[in-house]
């Protein structure tokens, strides 16, 4: 838990289970980094972008300066769809356009 | 693969209205194997009638009076769970070593695994088991039509038993074979002495067993059964099974993102992804296990045999073709990973 602001932290998602909790902080922190850059190449298209806080947690941030808090992987497409008002569908061969 | 505490199995039999349930829990019930056994049974009405059926083990059983275990209710089912591990604590049962879970013949078992896992206290004592579902011979076809229930109960499971074969001919047979293969070709089919004679095999070979050998993988992931073709099948709408395999390694950081954007926008129609995957910068085969929108937590299984690191996931979905999701996972990860991605192929 952030010890300013309380906010719980923690990822409970299910593609972090597979990290090793025995392993250095920094190679966890390595991992979550990566995962965050890759997030932010799925989001770039709309106007989002991604800030990992305190490593507890996630701020998306859109090009307007609304920001907003989530816990994990679920919590990001769910909001990242409310804040821009679109889905977010892999299967969508707009949205496959659009990373590359 | 991260919690070392040995976590009771939940495992759950499910089967349309009359399949032979109860009849299977009694069997289990009656057998040593099964002693150190709790056992819950969600019962739809008023009346418990599968409770009293079961009345000389209802001492540790709990009703779960409100009918289907699905969404709405999943806080009667922890409750439920919560109070038994409860009681095992205090004393006031024997530590069972398992809970044996009989759905209603109208539940679709599928949320019960989201139920354990997302719940913070019970995802630390216990964990998905298996899903053994029973079918009708005598009245699958009408069950099917009736319900769409059904076919989330077969698609879901991991162990299938068909039951009252003695009461149809050999083309009705074949046509519950059929049905099965095309929804869900990968579950492992036990023959009928698993209904007379409830042994290890029932619940064995479950998908989260640590020190998983590979081959007890190779048997969970089941020996796909070639689904009939698309003519056969097309009385079965819009399910359809198919099966991903990987030439390479897999990046997990970028499978995660992509598994986690097709659960959220697409869940409900995913009704069982499974498999097993050689990540990279991972010596030992992970597999992957999820029903509808819940995945479970994925394990690290014993090391890989020489010469076959293939990595293969099993889907089961409603309207969503092979094609589509291929063309999608392998558009997503060549475009967003950081590193060479693999060849990913549907057969």
């Amino acid at each position: 838990m952030c010890g300013l602001c309380g906010v719980f932290g923690g990822e409970n998602h299910w593609s972090t289970h597979i990290e090793d909790p025995e392993q250095a902080h920094y190679e966890r922190r390595r991992a979550r980094a990566y995962r965050a850059e890759l997030i932010n190449r799925v989001l770039k298209p709309h106007r989002l972008v991604l800030e990992d806080f305190q490593a507890s947690s996630f701020v998306i941030a859109s090009a307007t300066g609304k920001r907003e808090i989530v816990q994990d992987l679920g919590g990001i497409w769910r909001q990242a769809e409310l804040m821009t008002g679109r889905d977010i569908d892999p299967l969508d061969t707009n949205f496959l356009a659009s990373l590359s | 693969m991260n919690d070392k505490t040995p976590l009771l199995p939940v495992h759950v039999i499910s089967g349309f209205l009359g399949s032979g349930k109860t009849t299977l829990l009694k069997s289990v019930l009656a057998s040593e194997d099964f002693g150190d056994s709790a056992v819950l049974i969600n019962e739809f009405g008023d009346v418990g009638l599968d409770n009293r059926l079961l009345g000389e083990i209802a001492e540790d059983a709990v009703l779960l009076s409100s009918g289907c275990v699905c969404c709405t209710i999943r806080g009667e089912l922890s409750d439920a769970l919560r109070r038994l591990m409860s009681q095992r604590q205090d004393g006031k049962i024997p530590p069972f070593k398992r809970i044996i879970l009989e759905t209603t013949g109208l539940a679709d078992p599928g949320p019960i695994a989201s139920t354990i896992t997302a719940d913070p206290v019970l995802r630390h004592h216990l964990r998905p088991g298996t899903n053994l579902t029973l079918v009708d011979a005598l009245n699958a076809t009408a069950s099917r039509k009736l319900q769409p229930v059904w076919e989330s109960q077969i698609a879901v499971a991991d162990k299938l038993v068909i039951s009252k074969v003695d009461l149809v001919d050999q083309a009705q047979l074949d046509e519950v074979q059929s049905l099965i293969d095309t929804i869900n070709p990968a579950a492992q089919q036990l023959g009928q002495e698993a209904l007379k004679q409830a042994s290890d095999e029932l619940f064995g070979s479950g998908p989260h067993i640590d020190h998983y050998s590979y081959s007890e993988v190779k048997t969970w992931l089941g020996p796909w059964r070639k689904p009939p073709a698309p003519d056969a099948a097309s009385h079965l709408g819009d399910v359809q099974s198919f099966r991903l395999c990987f030439d390479g390694e897999v990046d997990w950081t970028c499978f995660g993102l992509w598994l986690s954007m097709l659960l959220n926008r697409h869940g409900s129609q995913i009704m069982r992804v499974k498999g097993v995957l050689h990540v990279k910068g991972d010596t030992r085969p992970v597999i992957i296990h999820g029903v509808q929108h819940t995945v479970h937590p994925p394990e690290h299984v014993d090391a890989w045999p020489k010469d076959d690191r293939i990595s293969e996931l099993i889907f089961i979905t409603h309207g969503i073709t092979a094609k589509c999701v291929t063309d999608s996972l392998n558009t997503f990860m060549n475009a967003v990973s950081n590193h060479p991605s693999p060849r990913i192929f549907h057969a």
